[in-house]
């Protein structure tokens, strides 16, 4: 019986370290308070080039993530690509003429939206749509940007 | 020619009636599940026998893959001057990957094959057949306990694994090399997510607990009743399972992680 009783006392002691490992993955490893959950409001931004955002991407205001990418779609009469933000319930108080755009973090880093607050009194609420959108830069472009205009530039001191 | 035909062709049917044999008895083992539940105590004895006792040899490897990982990681990452990016690669090659993956090899190993054994050798000593004689079915009363426990224990594990595995990997990182330590955590827990990587690894390790110890207890039950029967279902147990495990894990890998 005192057998017995170990053991119940050492397998209650293993699944408790089992359930506490699980609990450190969730609350210390992973961000299981922000943002991990439904709670929040969609917003749609359409983008003309959204160059290499993917789906969870963070959404940010002044540098601080209010919320991620839900999704990424097509829009088949514009051509635009359109980007569907859920944003968190915390944050509901952002202008309707707030500015989306697409900036990278760090030279090659992983690309998110930055919303840039406007002065209108109303706020954004579900279902709505950003307007004023800027494309992400592709560095592609960039590149022959300027090495175009550097050859012009080297053209005219030549000619 | 034929000859090597007919050998190819009886190779091949006594694999798939293995495979149905362990099907069949899976079934039959399944139906023993509710009375584990009303008898818990006999769950818990082999809790004991495949989880308390795997936690030494888990929470070492755990200990020690983390902390290869963080050196390993680190001389990589240095060189791209990404040195914070370490705990994210810890966390991320644990939780979706070697937590699973190591832990349920380490567990075919240490638990798979005493079940195996364990079960086998009731078979060649008739207690299995004495059972029956006394109208105890021991699919019920001697698999099922073992099975349930297997399945439980094994994402417990699994989670020790990758917990620990992380603490290595932020001794070595943070202690050793002098990583700042909140970048750290937070490029962690800023690319770590709960339902992608954690929850995916978790069932991870459930499908690798169902494959092992399936794979333990079947071959345990079908040994031949002699002692090279019983060596041979052992290696059986270790190699079927380890391929099981990794083949189950490319699997769900493509299923889980491909974008």
């Amino acid at each position: 019986m005192v057998e017995y009783r170990k053991i119940e006392i050492l397998v209650g002691a293993f699944v408790f370290a089992g359930l506490l490992a699980l609990t450190i993955l969730a609350m210390k490893v992973s961000n299981l308070t922000d943002f991990g959950g439904g709670d929040g409001y969609e917003v749609k931004a359409k983008f003309d080039n959204i160059g290499g955002l993917k789906v969870r991407a963070p959404v940010k205001m002044a540098g601080v993530q209010i919320g991620r990418v839900a999704a990424i779609g097509f829009d088949n009469k514009t051509f635009q690509a359109v980007a569907v933000m859920k944003i968190d319930r915390k944050f509901n108080a952002i202008p309707k003429d707030t500015a989306a755009k697409i900036y990278t973090a760090g030279l090659l880093g992983e690309q998110y939206i930055s919303l840039e607050p406007g002065g209108d009194e109303e706020s954004l609420k579900d279902g709505d749509t950003i307007v004023l959108t800027s494309n992400a830069v592709v560095l592609e472009q960039v590149i022959s940007q300027f090495l175009y205009s550097k050859a012009a530039g080297d053209d005219k001191s030549g000619s | 020619m034929l000859d090597l035909l007919q050998e190819l062709g009886r190779w091949s049917l006594k694999g798939l009636q293995r495979l149905g044999r362990s099907n069949v008895f899976m079934l039959y083992v399944l139906g023993g599940i509710p009375m584990c539940v009303r008898r818990p105590r006999l769950v818990i004895t082999q809790m004991f026998a495949v989880g308390v006792l795997s936690i030494l040899i888990i929470f070492v490897s755990g200990l020690f893959v983390g902390m290869v990982l963080g050196l390993q990681g680190y001389n990589t990452l240095v060189d791209f001057g990404a040195e914070e990016s370490l705990g994210v690669l810890v966390a991320l090659s644990l939780v979706r990957e070697l937590g699973p993956v190591v832990s349920a090899l380490l567990f075919a190993g240490r638990a798979g094959s005493a079940l195996t054994a364990e079960i086998g050798l009731m078979k060649a000593t008739e207690q299995l057949s004495a059972m029956e004689m006394m109208a105890v079915d021991p699919l019920h009363r001697v698999i099922a306990p073992r099975l349930l426990a297997g399945i439980i224990a094994m994402p417990l594990l699994a989670a020790i694994f990758s917990a620990v595995g992380v603490f290595g990997g932020y001794l070595v990182g943070v202690g050793m090399l002098g990583v700042d330590d909140g970048a750290f955590w937070a490029q962690m827990q800023a690319s770590v997510e709960i339902r992608e990587d954690i929850l995916n690894g978790v069932i991870k390790s459930l499908v690798f607990g169902v494959a092992v110890t399936w794979i333990a207890v079947f071959e345990g039950y079908d040994t031949l009743p002699t002692s090279e029967g019983i060596g041979r279902a052992t290696t059986r147990t270790v190699v079927n399972s380890s391929l099981a495990v990794l083949a189950f894990d490319f699997i769900l890998t493509a299923l889980m992680f491909n974008k």
